[in-house]
């Protein structure tokens, strides 16, 4: 009772100025958790307390300012220390804080309680897209990487912005609707976060270790989220989208994604040709390369090395297959290995050492790669 | 002892070198005082340009103006200025000119180490903003500097790491001096807990200061050899933890947040009751409420980290002694306030920042109480909300006690007043355009806009739009207030200022010094009754 007046006054004052126009959001986003649903009340709740201790103690201090001055010819008074009323306003205080800290701490009990999930997801950070990987429950086995669809056209402001400016994936988190869903969170090379403020999920993703939160959302629909974490160039385009659907609707995902993950498991052992595996290496290079390299292999100078006539891409292979498969230590070059096959790493090596004005005319077969990793 | 001596060169004492060699040489409490001053307006200016870039790109969605590297670099170096460059040095200033008159001391208790400290300081903001020039540019990683992103840097992160090596051992030798002047050289009869409360925050944040500065430069030698050296302390691949040198930089971090505020504080303190013209109510509370936040800051640090994924118990811990600290916050405010009531005010410029900074600064502090629920914080972490909850308490609590200190002492420094109706201005410009500034920021945070992007999703254009406005409205009121220094001090104009301008004001400065205050004061030890 006394939460939904808390929330009625709240939300009266809060939309009175931005009624007009919508685009304006003043709360927290709807819940679709019960634990973003306990944020959102705990959140209104503080929102209230605070309101009535700011009208008193302003409302003391203005008044004060209104009677209290030199020019309307008031007197100073001359009291000081009293140590009943300073006893007064340390305990109150504390009494009042005590109040809001318990409804707390009866929240994080609950969120931390990542027990008995139905589904576990790892999430993978990496600079600058999101990996999940369905490691237990039903679509076990599923993994895919989510990147930016949002096109860099609308970036730059060439073309008008669509709706989910930014908040845009091309392989979204599909989960279903009313299950517990363990995140299983880590990074592959610096510290990332993971949010989807509608389901009050906020984990950090750090490289080396496993941390975990959970969510079972209750209303089926998408929801969108952002890392959170500064992790470098593109800290800012690397979004979270959760599409939670109904349990049949999840079921055909998962059948769907069993075919096509069929389907594109790739046979190491066949055979390119230069201009097939130039073609393909340049798609790999569009989605995980450019942002630092550049489309035109001209890298940012100081900050990331030129791949256009680059020594390392145009000396022996060995060393190049390396630093894609391995990364580079302490620079933002990630041990690319770990996220793509081995055909796309043949692919993208062969067209770096075949683009621009690199003409090695090498072409690495996936076989090398495999060998390679070994 | 050295009264004695002075006295008899009574003609001598105006005697310095002139030009340049008078600030490179000078032993001068008010010189040094006054550099300090220069040099963190001079980064206050830099640092604020820098604002001025990242409102700039984030007036409208879309990236217009810069790259996202580059507005990384804007974003780091706008945070390690002010932190560094403008906010700290100020309260120094503060204190190299304040400290020694309102005990009553002729100057600073180690003279030369002074100058030293003060010289450092140019040559770490040198290295700090030459980094922008170097290949790669300047550090992107944020001024938290988190491993492992800051071992990715270019060079720029190796200056950032030597400047604040070197903005440290100045700070703590400005440290070391403020406790030594503070516990022996108080006038005759000034005990403790008579001192004015702008010493008391002094004192205490001296001791903050000596405590962390240590401790970040512990964490940035650290983060130098992980980067050329090969250590791991911060790689797990080597057997370190990223998340150690979070806690480590926030160990730091916490108590260097009340480094920024507690002389602030202190000088509210000052001005309240003097433009109240009534004593301040709970001097001794409000010095145990000064020592309990700066002892309290010591374990609190991890709440900047509640979503790293810690143990409940360690979250439940942090989030207890967390707001533990509104308790002694809540104690200054309603003493302040006490202050005020049925006293006979005055409204002149110091009183107005002094009345507006418990107004935005309480607001600022309701914000920390909303974030230190950890569950609401799963929410704002590292969101607008966060940007907006420490601007209030840095720029309406930090900045507004400096600008409310400068009102407050310009007469007896320059023995002139400034002009009281831009000083009006400046204050209502400054207010309204912080508010524009920094409020929508709150509901940007609410609505989940993560902090640090250079460009974000639509829903969040409407009020992007206002802060930017109200950020070049704040940018350009700082320019008045530029004018305003100008000209009571170096131009000299304004009318003349007696020994006590401000009737209320009761302290050493004001009821034993002419204004302005000579070179070198208290040549004989004032005795205090």
């Amino acid at each position: 009772m006394m939460k939904r007046m808390v929330e009625a006054v709240c939300a009266g004052l809060l939309i009175l100025p931005g009624a007009a126009q919508a685009a304006y959001q003043w709360n927290l986003p709807s819940p679709v958790t019960y634990i973003a649903g306990e944020i959102y009340e705990l959140h209104l709740v503080m929102m209230g307390i605070i309101l009535v201790i700011f009208v008193g103690v302003f409302g003391v201090m203005f008044y004060s300012i209104y009677a209290h001055r030199k020019s309307v010819g008031h007197k100073a008074e001359h009291f000081h220390e009293n140590t009943t009323v300073e006893i007064v306003w340390t305990v109150v205080p504390f009494l009042v804080l005590i109040g809001m800290a318990w409804p707390a701490t009866k929240t994080i009990l609950n969120l931390k309680d990542t027990t008995s999930p139905d589904i576990t997801i790892k999430a993978t950070g990496y600079q600058w897209k999101w990996g999940y990987d369905y490691l237990k429950g039903e679509g076990e086995g599923i993994g895919f990487l989510s990147n930016l669809a949002t096109p860099q056209d609308q970036i730059v402001g060439s073309t008008p912005k669509g709706e989910h400016y930014l908040l845009e994936v091309d392989n979204p988190l599909v989960v279903p609707v009313n299950r517990k869903v363990r995140v299983l969170l880590t990074a592959n090379d610096v510290i990332h976060s993971w949010m989807v403020p509608a389901f009050g999920v906020k984990q950090d993703a750090i490289p080396g270790f496993v941390r975990d939160t959970w969510f079972r959302a209750d209303k089926e629909g998408t929801y969108r989220g952002q890392c959170v974490e500064l992790c470098g160039k593109d800290h800012g385009f690397m979004p979270i989208v959760v599409e939670v659907v109904s349990a049949e609707k999840y079921a055909a995902w998962v059948g769907e994604q069993k075919k096509k993950m069929a389907a594109a498991a790739d046979d190491p052992n066949k055979k390119w040709n230069l201009a097939d595996l130039r073609a393909q290496g340049e798609k790999v290079f569009a989605a995980n390369c450019v942002a630092c390299h550049q489309v035109n292999g001209q890298g940012v100078k100081g900050a990331f090395p030129a791949l256009d006539g680059s020594p390392l891409v145009n000396g022996p292979r060995g060393r190049h297959i390396d630093i894609v498969l391995n990364g580079k230590q302490g620079t933002a070059m990630a041990p690319f290995g770990k996220q793509l096959s081995d055909t796309d790493v043949a692919a993208v090596i062969t067209y770096e050492r075949n683009a621009w004005s690199n003409k090695t005319g090498d072409v690495i077969q996936p076989s090398e790669i495999k060998a390679a990793r070994k | 002892m050295s009264a004695v001596i002075d006295s008899g060169h009574a003609h001598d004492h105006e005697h310095h070198p002139s030009g340049i060699m008078r600030w490179i040489t000078t032993t001068n409490h008010k010189d040094i005082g006054t550099l300090y001053l220069w040099f963190s307006f001079t980064m206050f200016l830099v640092g604020g340009t820098l604002a001025l870039g990242i409102r700039a790109e984030l007036f409208k969605p879309g990236l217009q103006l810069w790259h996202p590297e580059f507005f990384n670099q804007l974003t780091t170096m706008h945070g390690l200025i002010m932190v560094f460059g403008a906010i700290m040095p100020a309260f120094v200033g503060f204190a190299n000119w304040q400290v020694p008159m309102m005990i009553g001391a002729p100057d600073m208790a180690f003279a030369r180490l002074n100058n030293w400290s003060f010289w450092l300081l140019p040559v770490a903001a040198t290295l700090l903003v030459s980094s922008f020039f170097v290949p790669g540019g300047a550090t992107a990683a944020g001024w938290t500097i988190y491993a492992p992103l800051s071992t990715q840097m270019g060079p720029g992160m190796d200056l950032a790491i030597f400047a604040l090596h070197i903005m440290g051992a100045s700070s703590i030798m400005g440290s070391i001096n403020i406790v030594t002047t503070i516990l022996n050289m108080r006038a005759p009869g000034m005990t403790m807990m008579r001192m004015p409360l702008f010493v008391w925050t002094w004192l205490i944040t001296a001791y903050l200061l000596i405590a962390v500065m240590p401790v970040l430069a512990g964490a940035i030698t650290m983060l130098l050899t992980d980067r050329h050296f090969g250590t791991s302390f911060f790689n797990a691949a080597g057997g370190g933890d990223p998340v150690m040198f979070q806690h480590i930089f926030w160990f730091f971090g916490h108590p260097e947040v009340y480094i920024m505020i507690l002389p602030g504080f202190g000088i509210i303190s000052q001005v309240i009751p003097a433009f109240s013209r009534k004593p301040l109510f709970g001097y001794s509370s409000m010095v145990y409420a000064t020592a309990s936040i700066a002892i309290l800051s010591f374990i609190v640090w991890a709440h900047h980290m509640f979503t790293v994924g810690m143990p409940t118990a360690g979250i439940l811990f942090f989030m207890y002694a967390t707001v533990l600290i509104a308790v002694p916050t809540g104690v200054k405010v309603f003493n302040w306030l006490a202050t005020m009531w049925r006293g006979s005010m005055s409204f002149e410029t110091p009183m107005l920042f002094a009345v507006g900074f418990i107004f935005v600064f309480t607001m600022g502090g309701f914000t920390g109480l909303i974030l230190a629920i950890m569950p609401i914080d799963i929410q704002l972490q590292d969101t607008y909300y966060v940007v907006a909850h420490f601007h209030y308490v840095l720029v309406a609590g930090s900045l507004f006690s400096l600008f409310a200190g400068f009102y407050f002492w310009v007469p007896k420094w320059t023995g002139r007043m400034y002009d009281e109706k831009l000083g009006k201005w400046h204050f209502w410009l400054s207010m309204i355009f912080f508010n524009v500034t920094f409020f929508p920021m709150h509901f940007l945070g609410l609505a989940g806009m993560p902090r640090r992007i250079p460009d974000y999703a639509l829903q969040f254009a409407e009020f992007n739009e206002i802060a930017s406005i109200g950020a070049f409205g704040f940018g350009l009121s700082q320019i008045l207030f530029l004018w305003i220094i100008l000209k009571v001090t170096v131009l000299g104009r304004g009318e003349k200022a007696g020994q006590r301008p401000w009737e209320g004001a009761d302290t050493l400065e004001w009821t034993h010094l002419p204004s302005p205050a000579p070179y070198h004061s208290f040549h004989e030890q004032p005795v205090v009754k």
